[in-house]
């Protein structure tokens, strides 16, 4: 199959061979469980347990609030022993509202129920069930899957894109679910494209994942699903950049990825689909991978959602030695955390333990404009001049620029030899400019406010000096009256 | 507890050191051939060259209050020295190269704001001030493998010990005398022009400008470690060939052909070292062609029709003030956007 360009791209040192060799393996059961109401993009889970109550596994404990949002399922079976704040995945390390479980140690399943036939569900009911199941992008974008599959279908898809690109270094989550859970990600992928009606599907795996490729292509046979092997370049498994190198088009700006009839979804939701339409099981685990140098035994998981990222450093054997950085996801667009009680939700791809040897860091210096930001950028941005326009205040200069096309990949900062940050401050810039944004909202609401009390207490004053005239006409006119009647009778 | 810092956590390894460094590494070679080719007078230049722009720019530095010892060692004060130097004729007296480190590290550069802000290239803004202020001292060559003794080339550097006896002219300063003469090329040339002695850079001219093949093998080795990119250079090389390859075609008499052009003077050290400059020329890769092109085709115009026999600090000057502009129209197309930035359509295939 043809390939298209990636433009930019970095090409960071992989560090895969840490975990790619290691079999899943299932975290043993942890004692309590912290499962955050708002794992994903959209309004927060409301919850529909109380402190006591005793859930089995897989029973839903939050339901979706609004439009764009998530249920939230028990990971395993116990007794619900909060309803409170919890530290956040989150580099502020806030607490959050989350449902604190205290595991029973059965795992005991709610009733499920298995379909015989998926494919002989209607369209409209895979995706029922995807969004019953509380699945999200497990890519790490977290978006609502089953809003996907609804706004894909009714926008007519031709093309579903699964992304198996996995371009972030250490992280093998993604590649070890391709090897020894293809059957499953490939049912999953065709009832994705059952949901959303797709002509021609697309599963796109970097070529540095020789073993997943062959897995994926062995257990896609001779179906519709054509498995293709990208250049390993980061980044790659980026939506835009996925589409761009596999069908040559480019989501228009600010737009999705259905505006040229595209769907992407990862690999490791597929499987998640799989499991809810097959088995009617909900998303309450996700394989994370445990890496870095100073882990002492890097490995992939599968962990319940809820288990505390601490658990998973002492079933890798604890430290080697003193972690430089902690970080949730991968090293080009992972955050840092630094409390490990944070619980593992779905959006957590992986868990580094860092050494200062493999972070790089060091103390930025002046820019001496050698554009290799330029050439790094997988968006066609000039980084280096976006930079000087945020660093002087000039917001609109910035925006004029292109920031709000930025994704924030990173490549700029990874080849900044000048080690300028640039990428944060591109993103302080887009939150100083939500925040404007929001300002604004705000201050027109409040003008619209005063407005419409002004012209309240107007209409108030007018209408009661009408009245006042009125009642004054009507007196004089009465007054008048018997007046005329007065001089009437003095004239009899 | 050290602050929480932002993705990404991985960096290449690189630093502006680093960069600094290479290119440093790739004039070796040049200025190694131009030590051996002029002897112990170009080693004094070129240390005392260094010297200066690292004592002036340190002073500097302190009384701006800031540390000294990260600007000294990323390198860019030296690397400009450097060039500076290799732009000088070899046997300048000791204040010529001090009074151009200095004007290019002070004036050049840190009264800009220092590394990164200057608008000129601050080792062709020190060239331009000496050749116009000490027009002899900047013009006087020397004919190659004349080496004299240690203690004599301390006399030429530090003493200004004249030079008579080896005194020679570069070839297109003596072409331009030849023309005001009402010489043509054909005549002016003979003697003169030795193209493999051009290629290997046994000729008179500045301390590094000479010899094109090492100059061109540093520059290739710069791309090749994408340092630099091939753009500007390759630009600037065509903005010279083309305009000579044509007018020869017209009048051989009147117009050096291309080999002429493109072996002599300082075009080779200017394409890969000077147009290279990153903080002074464009930042996408369509703008460092126009701009190499530009600085090309200047240095073809100045040299054959101007007052100054080469051209390449000039044209690097004036195309510097244009880089601003260049920048501003020359933009790489943003993802899912035209040329214009219009978003483009959505196409459901």
């Amino acid at each position: 199959m043809k390939l298209f360009d990636l433009r930019g791209g970095v090409h960071p040192e992989g560090r895969k061979d840490l975990s790619a060799e290691r079999h899943i393996r299932i975290l043993p059961l942890p004692k309590k469980l912290y499962v955050p109401l708002q794992q994903h993009i959209g309004a927060p889970a409301i919850p529909v347990v109380n402190v006591g109550d005793k859930v089995l596994k897989g029973q839903l404990i939050a339901t979706a609030q609004g439009a764009v949002s998530a249920p939230v399922h028990a990971p395993t079976s116990g007794t619900i022993v909060a309803l409170g704040d919890h530290v956040a995945p989150h580099p502020s390390g806030l607490p959050v509202p989350t449902i604190t479980l205290g595991s029973d140690g059965e795992d005991k399943w709610v009733p499920t129920e298995t379909v015989e036939a998926p494919f002989a569900l209607r369209a409209e009911e895979v995706a029922a069930r995807v969004a019953a199941a509380g699945i999200v992008g497990l890519g790490g974008a977290t978006f609502p899957s089953a809003l996907k599959l609804n706004l894909s279908r009714n926008s007519g898809v031709q093309t579903l894109i699964m992304n198996g690109g996995e371009c972030e270094p250490y992280l093998t989550c993604d590649d070890r679910i391709m090897r020894e859970r293809a059957v499953g990600i490939v049912e999953g992928i065709r009832l994705i494209a059952h949901a959303v009606d797709a002509k021609e599907i697309l599963v796109g795996i970097e070529d540095n994942k020789p073993e997943a490729i062959a897995a994926m292509q062995a257990a896609a046979g001779n179906s519709e699903v054509k498995v293709v092997a990208m250049p390993s370049m980061y980044p790659m498994g980026s939506e835009k950049q996925i589409i761009q190198v596999l069908t040559g088009m480019e989501i228009p700006a600010g737009g999705r990825p259905a505006d040229i009839g595209v769907l992407v979804h990862n690999v490791a939701t597929a499987y998640a689909v799989q499991q809810a339409i097959r088995y009617g099981k909900p998303l309450i685990s996700r394989i994370v991978t445990l890496s870095g140098g100073a882990i002492r035994t890097a490995c992939n998981v599968e962990a319940l959602i809820g288990t505390p990222v601490q658990e998973l450093i002492a079933f890798a054997d604890g430290y080697a030695q003193p972690a430089a950085r902690l970080v949730l996801g991968g090293p080009m667009m992972g955050q840092q955390f630094t409390n490990t009680n944070v619980p593992v939700v779905k959006g957590t791809s992986g868990v580094l333990a860092l050494m200062a040897s493999e972070i790089g860091q060091a103390e930025a210096s002046p820019c001496i404009r050698c554009s290799t930001c330029v050439r790094a950028c997988p968006v066609g941005l000039l980084p280096l001049e976006m930079a000087a326009h945020i660093r002087s205040a000039d917001l609109t200069g910035a925006v004029g620029l292109g920031l709000k096309d930025c994704i924030a990949c990173g490549s700029c900062s990874y080849v900044c030899p000048a080690h300028i940050p640039l990428v944060h401050y591109f993103n302080y810039a887009k939150g100083d400019l939500a925040a404007q944004e929001r300002s604004k909202l705000k201050q027109e609401a409040t003008k619209k406010l005063a407005d419409a009390r002004n012209e309240r207490l107007a209409r108030i004053e007018r209408e009661r000096a009408e009245a006042a005239a009125k009642r004054k006409a009507a007196r004089e006119a009465k007054e008048r009256a018997a007046k005329e009647a007065a001089e009437k009778a003095e004239a009899v | 507890m050290n602050p929480i810092a932002h993705s990404p956590h991985a960096h290449a390894p690189v630093s502006i050191g680093k960069v600094m460094a290479t290119v440093l590494l790739a004039l070796t070679p040049a200025t190694l051939f131009g030590f051996w080719l002029y002897g112990w007078p170009a080693v004094n230049l070129w240390a005392v060259a260094l010297i200066a722009a690292i004592v002036g720019e340190a002073l500097v530095v302190h009384l701006q209050g800031r540390k000294v010892r990260p600007v000294i060692m990323d390198g860019s004060g030296i690397l400009t020295a450097w060039l500076l130097a290799l732009s000088l004729p070899p046997y300048a007296p000791w204040w010529i190269a001090v009074l151009g480190s200095l004007f290019a590290v002070v004036i050049g550069k840190q009264v800009f704001g220092g590394l990164g802000q200057n608008v000129f290239n601050p080792a062709m803004a020190a060239r331009v001030m000496l050749l116009i202020s000490f027009p002899l001292e900047m013009t006087t060559w020397v004919a190659p493998s004349q080496a004299p003794g240690l203690l004599e080339s301390l006399r030429i550097t530090f003493f200004s010990q004249p030079i008579d006896g080896m005194a020679s002219a570069s070839l297109l300063g003596h072409v331009k005398t030849e023309f005001t003469r009402g010489i043509g090329l054909d005549q002016a040339l003979t003697g003169y022009y030795a193209p493999m002695d051009m290629l290997w850079g046994s000729r008179a001219g500045s301390l590094g400008e000479t010899a094109a093949v090492l100059l061109l093998i540093g520059g290739l080795f710069l791309i090749a470690r994408r340092i630099i990119t091939w753009h500007a250079p390759f630009a600037m090389l065509l903005g010279v060939a083309v305009p000579a390859l044509l007018f020869n075609a017209i009048d051989a008499n009147h117009y050096a052909g291309p080999m002429v052009h493109l072996l002599s003077g300082g075009l080779m050290l200017g394409a890969f070292f000077i147009v290279t400059d990153p903080v002074t020329s464009p930042n996408t890769a369509l703008g460092q062609f126009i701009f190499g092109l530009s600085c090309g085709l200047l240095t073809w115009i100045i040299r054959t029709w101007g007052g100054y026999p080469e051209g390449v600090a000039f044209a690097v000057l004036l195309m510097n003030a244009a880089t601003p502009i260049i920048d501003q129209y020359v933009k790489p197309r943003i993802y899912g956007r035209d040329r214009k930035g219009v978003a483009l359509p959505a196409n459901k295939g």
